[in-house]
């Protein structure tokens, strides 16, 4: 290393007090920033659950919803007229509702239903357990074993239970890649009994899943969707429109934001007020310094380096012990909603890079204005 | 001749508030002289050595050391000449009491990027010439005032200067110290292809001054030769 950045270290980390409560400060605020952001993206990923699970190309919707979750139903005419749409390979209904489980022990238990195409089962999950054509049976279902398949008594292949006073049979265990947002266990079955069983308004397609013949397909498709008064999205799209809603429509992207920015300026605040602290108090060695021969650029050089090793520090911390709770409470509680992504990684390092410059700025304006003169004033 | 001052005028703030800290002054430094700049307080003694050693800029005059118009250099230039020509002991020492005492040794070395474990084994060795070689890895506050002047001495001249600044050396320690020190710079550290400068007001050292400059409102008052 070079020994200009060396001795810099070595004043930094000598005065262990400081240099404590400045990686500290940081640690403080990139925990907070990355639990913040990951629960922001843990939600935002769960609330488009079903969009990633179905994993169909294109969705067909009412222009009014949002999310997965609070469908418009659409009558049946529209998978007819989308199913003649030049480039749409096929086109399948979807069901999503949800229906009151009664369990054997007597409890209730609220439930999502998802219903797929009876002749395809287009964007069924992948079974663990059991045999996809027992689907069939006039009372199966399958339940996904996630985060909240304990809420349904752990059900095995062949547990009975009611669903909106029908009876129903497991007949397969299935993984998803992620759980839902709601809490709420989920359960397949086909798209006829779960229109058959569940209340429902006089319109039952909730989405029709499309699969285009090529992606140069998707552009014609969603304008002459748009012109039956429907909307057509792809999955990325539909997760962007998912995003937005939770982000600007709820009080959730704003909250969190909010708590970013305070975690932020908390940051901010420690490390700036203890590194201005750190160089007046060094202000006479770094006037030593600059008295000796020491260059102003290298000085600069050797504060910046000072606040950036505090920064990466605190930052490491940060993500560690973020990821440490993280892990924690999935470890305690399955569907907890929290994800690092490389976002939240790339945010909290962009704001730990603006804490550790601020800092810096503050201990070189002061610095640079240093008189050596003032070396020989004792 | 290593340091040839001419006509050099310091002042400070603006008229009719305007301070003269030096006027006129002019006196010039051999080789191998321990030259002692010397006069009550207030009198210029601390401007004229920041003036010489390239740290504050004089309104008037020139400073030519080793050749070179120093204040015609642009600040970069005149860092490096600080780095490179000039040995500082400060009145405070100002050695960095969290780095060990060779530590403090070598900052001018890696300053000059020499590499860090050849400019500590440099300073081990000239840790050697100040008689202080059993105290290398402490810290300098556990050193006495005068060890620790021992320190800021091979500090100064680790880089091997050929001009040494001392400022008011005996001013934080006792005389008996004070005259070792002086002693043991003019014996060992000064020589022929180096100059001694040493600001002072403390009569009891003036015995080991080569010649000395007093100095009064800013103004040299007189030279003096003394051996």
């Amino acid at each position: 290393m070079n020994g200009r950045l060396r001795l810099a270290l070595k004043l930094l980390l000598s005065d262990r007090g400081k240099f404590a409560t400045l990686v500290i400060g940081i640690t403080f605020s990139v925990f907070l920033m990355m639990l913040m952001t990951s629960m922001f993206f843990g939600i935002i990923q769960h609330s488009a659950a079903n969009i990633i699970n179905v994993g169909a190309k294109m969705w067909v919707m009412d222009p009014d919803v949002q999310t997965p979750q609070n469908a418009i139903p659409m009558p049946d005419y529209v998978l007819d007229a989308v199913r003649s749409i030049p480039g749409v390979e096929y086109a399948m209904p979807l069901y999503v509702g949800s229906g009151l489980v009664h369990l054997n022990n007597g409890s209730y238990q609220a439930a999502t239903v998802v219903g797929l195409d009876d002749a395809t089962l287009f964007g069924r999950p992948n079974l663990i357990q059991g045999k996809i054509v027992d689907i069939y049976r006039n009372d199966g279902f399958i339940v996904v074993d996630d985060g909240n398949y304990a809420k349904l008594d752990s059900p095995k292949i062949g547990t009975t239970f009611e669903i909106n006073d029908h009876r129903g049979v497991i007949t397969g265990i299935a993984r998803v890649s992620i759980g839902g947002l709601f809490g709420l266990p989920t359960l397949y079955t086909t798209y006829t009994r779960a229109t058959q069983d569940l209340p429902s308004t006089r319109y039952l397609t909730s989405f029709i899943l499309v699969q285009p013949k090529s992606d140069g397909d998707v552009g014609p498709i969603e304008g002459a969707v748009k012109k039956l008064g429907y909307l057509a999205v792809t999955d990325q799209q539909f997760v962007q429109r998912n995003d937005r809603f939770y982000e600007f429509q709820t009080a959730l992207g704003t909250n969190i934001l909010i708590m970013t920015l305070i975690s932020f300026i908390v940051g901010l605040s420690i490390a700036g007020e203890t590194f201005y602290m750190f160089v007046l108090d060094n202000l006479e060695r770094f006037g030593a310094l600059k008295a000796i021969g020491a260059k102003g650029g290298e000085l600069v050089q050797m504060i910046f380096f000072q606040s950036l090793v505090v920064g990466f520090l605190g930052f490491g911390l940060g993500v560690l012990l973020s990821s440490a709770l993280i892990a924690f409470g999935k470890f305690r509680i399955p569907n907890y909603a929290a994800v690092i992504t490389y976002q939240n990684l790339l945010l909290a390092l962009g704001m730990v890079l603006v804490i550790s410059v601020f800092s810096a700025y503050l201990g070189i304006r002061k610095v640079i204005r240093i008189d050596p003169f003032s070396v020989f004033r004792g | 001749m290593i340091v040839d001052v001419q006509k050099v005028t310091k002042w400070f703030g603006d008229e009719p508030a305007r301070t003269y800290a030096l006027r006129d002054v002019s006196f010039d430094v051999d080789f191998g002289e321990m030259l002692y700049i010397v006069g009550p307080s207030g009198s210029g003694k601390t401007t004229l050595l920041s003036v010489i050693s390239g740290i504050l800029r004089p309104n008037a005059g020139s400073v030519i050391v080793d050749g070179k118009d120093i204040w015609t250099l642009d600040s970069d230039a005149l860092a490096d000449f600080r780095l490179h020509e000039v040995g500082f002991v400060f009145q405070d020492y100002h050695l960095f009491p969290r780095l060990t005492v060779v530590e403090n040794i070598a900052v001018p070395l890696i300053l000059r990027r020499v590499d860090w474990d050849d400019s500590l084994q440099k300073a081990r060795t000239v840790l050697g010439v100040v008689g202080l070689e059993d105290k290398a890895d402490l810290p300098p506050q556990k050193l006495s005032g005068g060890e620790q002047q021992r320190v800021a001495i091979a500090r100064a001249i680790v880089a091997e200067p050929d001009l040494l600044i001392l400022d008011e050396p005996t001013a934080s320690l006792d005389g008996d110290t004070g005259k070792k020190i002086l002693a043991f710079v003019k014996s060992n550290i000064l020589n022929e292809r180096r100059a001694i400068i040493v600001v002072t007001h403390d009569e009891r050292i003036y015995e080991y001054a080569s010649r000395i400059v007093h100095m009064e409102d800013g103004r040299v008052t007189d030279h003096t030769g003394v051996g």
